[in-house]
């Protein structure tokens, strides 16, 4: 997922240039420089971001929520521009949301990550977002699916995504294991993303995570006085 | 039998002054006068049977076929007027085709059966077009929802069945249907009644000649609406032909 990990600080060609004097996230995009992570587990999925996001240097906001709902059981994880991926956002919850009226059932989490990759790979040379999107629907029950930069759809067991995930495809290699509970993702991603936050300067703040089921959408924040720690020195 | 509209029958636009629309209604009657085509669905699967009414000794074998495949997992039998037909079957296409692409999987049988009913209703809208003269029944299986059936007529709405008939002799079929016990068998089963329905409910004084279509999907096609095979298919006709001289031959006795 080379794709995704690249430092993301903006498109300078896109903004007009400023004279010295102002700061210079006066000119830069705002970013989700970003952590984002999705697990599935039997009957659900586990997903988790951190709540930087940037324009250069300075932090926009300290307390995003990058996990946004497209439906009832169906949510994506944001990494890349706040711009780009808020209005794909918006595309596919309006697409879905149809869909599932026409259909009258839940929608299926294939469709939606379908959906984003529609938008991300027909309008690839103009965003930059890398989406993760998971839920859960009765037919196959857990899923996530990582629509990274460019517009491909894969589903995968595990996937992280943002210039924080760097950091931890180590971790995540040697800690995830298939057949993990409700309780062990929760854990795993929980750290994992305190991990990346420590390392990345485009990620921090809060650990945001919600466990989406059959029963519905659990959210939690772990704020940043009770982050995991693990370094000794 | 057939009344007249008097004037309230010129255009689809137009209702009669007891609220029919008359040429709506002229349209079912062209799918009164086609063969029968009658479709069954059972515990694992669909089952379509057209009797294909042979006009002309000349004809190739085979030709103007009623069952179109619209999708690998649909299938669509139908009466009424073949061109019209055709034409539907090419919606019903392009309608699957594009759900699949915008949406990743396939198309959910009931939502599909919604858009081309949708489609028909439309002409019946306007003046400047007539309506479908053509009744189909689109018929699928796949894991998650299991079999499905559903039929469209002229006026554009659309029904789920598990059993239903068009064409000349439907009520006829539909009765030989209720008799079945469909949510007990299997498809292997469910060929050789079908078969024999049609062969029971084809006119053999005013027809002559016809050819039995059958088609299936389900369990036993993997999901793929085909043609049945040759040798199932003719061990069906075989059934359905010795079934109707035992009941010559049990009509004699009891004379």
């Amino acid at each position: 997922m080379a794709a995704a990990a690249t430092m993301m600080f903006g498109q300078e060609q896109m903004i007009s240039s400023n004279n010295d004097m102002a700061p210079d996230w006066t000119s830069k995009e705002v970013s989700t420089g970003t952590t984002i992570m999705a697990v599935e587990y039997d009957g659900g999925v586990v997903i988790g971001a951190d709540s930087r996001t940037t324009t250069g240097a300075y932090i926009a906001n300290r307390v995003t929520d990058k996990l946004t709902p497209i439906h009832d059981r169906i949510f994506c994880c944001r990494s890349g521009s706040a711009a780009d991926t808020q209005a794909v956002a918006d595309m596919v919850t309006y697409q879905l949301g149809f869909h599932s009226i026409e259909l009258d059932e839940l929608p299926l989490v294939e469709t939606a990550a379908n959906l984003f990759k529609a938008s991300c790979y027909r309008y690839r040379e103009e965003l930059t977002a890398g989406i993760i999107v998971a839920g859960w629907d009765k037919r196959r029950g857990g899923q996530v699916y990582s629509v990274p930069i460019g517009g491909m759809c894969v589903r995968q067991q595990v996937s992280i995504g943002g210039s924080g995930s760097s950091y931890i495809y180590g971790f995540m290699d040697a800690n995830y294991k298939t057949g993990m509970t409700k309780e062990q993702c929760l854990e795993l991603v929980t750290n994992a993303v305190s991990l990346a936050m420590e390392r990345d300067g485009s990620s921090g703040g809060v650990v945001r995570l919600a466990a989406i089921s059959e029963s519905g959408v659990e959210r939690r924040v772990v704020l940043g006085n009770q982050l995991p720690k693990f370094s000794t020195h | 039998m057939s009344s007249i509209g008097t004037g309230y029958d010129l255009s689809a636009s137009t209702f009669s002054p007891d609220g029919r629309v008359f040429q709506v209604e002229y349209a079912m009657k062209a799918v009164e006068n086609s063969s029968t085509a009658i479709a069954v669905r059972c515990k694992d699967g669909v089952v379509f049977g057209v009797e294909k009414l042979v006009l002309s000794k000349l004809y190739e074998e085979g030709s103007n076929k009623r069952i179109f495949n619209v999708d690998r997992h649909v299938g669509m039998a139908v009466a009424g007027l073949l061109a019209d037909a055709r034409s539907l079957s090419e919606v019903a296409r392009e309608e699957a085709s594009n759900f699949r692409s915008n949406y990743g999987h396939n198309v959910p049988l009931k939502h599909l059966a919604d858009r081309v009913a949708m489609y028909v209703h439309a002409y019946t809208l306007y003046s400047a077009v007539r309506p479908f003269g053509c009744s189909f029944i689109l018929g699928s299986h796949d894991k998650d929802d299991g079999p499905q059936l559903y039929m469209v007529d002229p006026s554009g709405i659309s029904y789920g069945y598990w059993g239903c008939a068009i064409g000349k002799a439907k009520q006829a079929a539909k009765t030989e249907i209720e008799k079945l016990q469909m949510k007990d068998m299997t498809c292997r089963e469910l060929v050789k009644e079908v078969a024999k329905i049609i062969y029971i409910v084809h006119d053999e004084v005013k027809d002559k000649a016809f050819e039995l279509d059958l088609s299936w999907v389900g369990e036993v096609t993997n999901g793929r609406h085909e043609l049945v095979p040759k040798d199932i298919r003719e061990e069906a006709e075989k059934y359905a032909k010795d079934s109707l001289e035992e009941e010559d031959d049990s009509d004699e006795d009891n004379m």
